[in-house]
């Protein structure tokens, strides 16, 4: 899929806020021990995590397809797709840190639970976007991941 | 017998003049009218494209006709591509995801061959393309495989039938009549026997593909001239293995002509003869324009390019199949997008580190040269030609070669196909800004409504309508979706809805026939 901008956001949102919350819904369960916070803890704080990177991803999005305008093909290769989750899972932290600093509504994440539930999540996603999404939505590979 | 045969046949030519015809008409010349839903002419990878949609949107086998004449819808590719050195072993140039065999493009090409193959060096190559490798393409011969497995989920011999289409006419009523002509072998008296069927369907498709052959005019005009010294030019499409013999039993240069994928396929054979078969080939490449470095002003616009060779990994940047250039593209008005086009598109190939390698070391070693001119006059000698240039690079203006191969393209001009020529005199169609088939952003051919009826086209004689890579695997699917949707539209099929695609996908993936189901 070569993503056009109104695309990329389009398909982030979606993924996000489906495949993404099933998968933190999830993970937060399977990640309990008696030293780890609360299941709803855990799981509030994935939710944060998940918005965090859907709003931050709106900006980032902007930002690489500036970048995609000095390729020729004008694409985004599958591989940076994936690696730019270093970066963006970097300033999610950060953002999530400062949130559950400022408020009491975010509970925190120790950074090796942090690791696994975005990582896990942003995996799965670029996963889902390079296969099994072009069966459910068979259009929207053509549209440059756009769905409306 | 005979005078009822010469009046038939005037009365067919009678026929022929008309631009509408009525049922009666066929049955009064003897023609067997047939009623299908939908025909689809050609039966290559454009009509393979079409069938294999509609099927997974439930349209039975027994409702789609498709005309042709080869029964494997890959026939004709392959010929294309084996004589122009792709064997079933070489890699193509599409992408991973262009999987003509599967509507949806999962799963890829790479991840079969992963898993065929029992490696993970196909995903590898997919998950950091095209940054630390080249893009990942499929082999021919995997291609070919997944088009023969589809056609048998789907019933294609069943749709199937062999023969060539003579014209197609809009019915007086709607819709239209399809002409074919079945060969039924040879009479008693030698003559070559036919026998005529006219489909009349509401729906008509036409993947006709490209019309033919194209020589480069000089190379045409030696032909004609000397034809007992013909073998020593070849077109590159067309069978030339003759030449690759006798290089292999005789010191020889040869003149390749074009810059584009196919000259690269033959320069790699070439050099590959040199080292795998001792062969003592020297190679002079000819070109008409030099393409000295990257091309475009802007660098936001800006192709790869030099000494001699415009290069992007497929025959378009990728985003004009499914990205931001698609839609840029189909919101251009007809010049526009054909300048678009060009500029996107012309002549190019791949930019593939062992072909330029291969270059590097031949011209190193003084066996591959590179001249830039028009070619004047061509004469046969002894045992090979004598080729006169208006040479722009200063050098000689005499080229002695044995053999010539001239891979600059195939034959572009509709008029030059008598189905598609027909369908401009007498159907209502139109040429775009490129001269070929006029078609809307969902593949109708413009102005040749008949009634209800539509008629749609795809494939190569589509270039310069609102998408670029029609002739292409991605490009021959884009239509057939765009196709099915208008069809879906107006209520001939149900729609490819998410449901329905993870049903069919289910099906194609445990090796079933999709689900016939008839349009609400
Ligand atoms: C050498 C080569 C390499 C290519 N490589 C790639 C690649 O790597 N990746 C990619 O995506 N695309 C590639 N393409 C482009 C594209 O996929 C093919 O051209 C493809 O075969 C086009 O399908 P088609 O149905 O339009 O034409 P075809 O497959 O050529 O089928 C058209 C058929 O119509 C028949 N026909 C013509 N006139 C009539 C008539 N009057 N009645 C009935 N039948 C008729 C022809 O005989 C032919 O069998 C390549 C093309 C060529 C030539």
């Amino acid at each position: 899929m070569t993503p056009t901008l109104a695309g990329r956001i389009q398909t982030r949102l979606l993924l996000l806020s489906t495949i993404g919350l099933a998968w933190v819904v999830l993970v937060a369960a399977l990640l309990g021990g008696s030293a780890s916070p609360s299941y709803t803890d855990r799981l509030r704080a994935g939710v944060a995590a998940l918005i965090i990177t859907m709003l931050l991803g709106v900006v980032w999005e902007l930002v690489y397809h500036a970048a995609q305008q000095y390729r020729w093909e004008k694409d985004w290769p599958t591989g940076l797709a994936l690696a730019v989750g270093l970066t963006e899972g970097t300033a999610v932290w950060f953002a999530l840190n400062t949130a559950a600093r400022r408020s009491t509504l975010v509970p925190s994440m120790t950074v090796p639970m942090f690791v696994v539930v975005f990582g896990t999540t942003w995996l799965l996603i670029w996963l889902f976007a390079s296969g099994p999404m072009r069966v459910v939505a068979l259009r929207w590979r053509y549209r440059g991941g756009r769905l409306l | 017998m005979s005078t009822v045969r010469t009046s038939q046949k005037s009365m067919l030519d009678q026929l022929l003049i008309q631009d509408k015809w009525k049922r009666d008409d066929l049955l009064d010349l003897g023609i067997r009218v047939i009623d299908a839903p939908l025909v689809t002419v050609g039966g290559g990878l454009g009509s393979f494209a079409l069938a294999d949609h509609l099927r997974v949107a439930g349209v039975p086998a027994s409702e789609i006709v498709v005309l042709g004449p080869c029964s494997d819808p890959s026939d004709t590719y392959r010929r294309l591509a084996s004589n122009s050195q792709i064997p079933d072993n070489e890699r193509l140039r599409s992408d991973s995801g262009s999987t003509i065999d599967n509507i949806w493009g999962f799963p890829s090409y790479a991840l079969r061959e992963a898993w065929h193959d029992r490696s993970l060096t196909p995903l590898m190559k997919v998950a950091t393309e095209p940054i630390l490798t080249e893009y990942f393409t499929p082999r021919a011969g995997q291609v070919y495989a997944g088009v023969d497995r589809e056609c048998d989920r789907i019933g294609w011999s069943s749709m199937f039938h062999k023969g060539w289409v003579r014209t197609i006419r809009p019915d007086r009523d709607g819709g239209y009549f399809v002409l074919f002509t079945v060969e039924k072998g040879l009479a008693v008296d030698g003559r070559r026997q036919i026998e005529r069927i006219a489909f009349r369907c509401r729906t008509v498709h036409v993947a006709v593909g490209y019309p033919g052959l194209a020589l480069l005019p000089d190379l045409a005009s030696f032909r004609k001239r000397y034809p007992d010294h013909s073998h020593r030019v070849s077109n590159a499409y067309e069978p030339h293995d003759h030449v690759y013999d006798e290089l292999s039993h005789r010191s020889s240069t040869i003149v390749i002509r074009g810059s584009g994928i196919v000259a690269s396929r033959v320069l790699q054979r070439l050099l590959d003869d040199r080292r795998t078969l001792g062969t003592n080939t020297r190679i002079v490449h000819l070109f008409r324009h030099y393409v000295d470095g990257p091309q475009g002003d802007s660098p936001r616009f800006r192709r790869q390019g030099g000494g001699g060779f415009a290069y992007q990994p497929f025959n378009f940047p990728k985003a004009a199949w499914s990205g931001q250039l698609r839609e840029h593209l189909e919101g251009l008005e007809s010049s526009e997008r054909a300048d678009l086009i060009n500029r996107m598109g012309g002549t190019n190939t791949a930019p593939r580190k062992a072909w330029q390698r291969q270059l590097a070391e031949a011209r190193e070693a003084g066996v591959y040269l590179q001249r830039i001119g028009r070619v004047t006059d061509i004469e046969p000698t002894g045992s090979g030609l004598r080729i006169v240039l208006d040479p722009s690079d200063g050098g000689s203006a005499i080229v002695e070669a044995n053999h010539i191969v001239d891979a600059t393209g195939l034959l572009a001009e509709m008029t030059q196909h008598r189905l598609l020529a027909d369908l401009l005199t007498h159907c209502g169609a139109g040429q775009n800004s490129k001269g070929r088939l006029d078609v809307d952003p969902d593949f109708e051919v413009r102005g040749t409504r008949s009634g209800e009826g539509k008629m749609y086209a795809s494939g190569a004689m589509t270039l310069g309508g609102h998408y670029a890579g029609v002739d292409s695997f991605l490009g021959l699917q884009y239509a057939a979706l765009r196709i099915t949707d208008q069809m879906s539209n107006d209520g001939l099929c149900r729609a490819l809805s998410p449901g329905r695609n993870a049903s069919g996908w289910t099906r194609w993936a445990l090796g079933r026939p999709p689900r016939n189901r008839r349009a609400a």
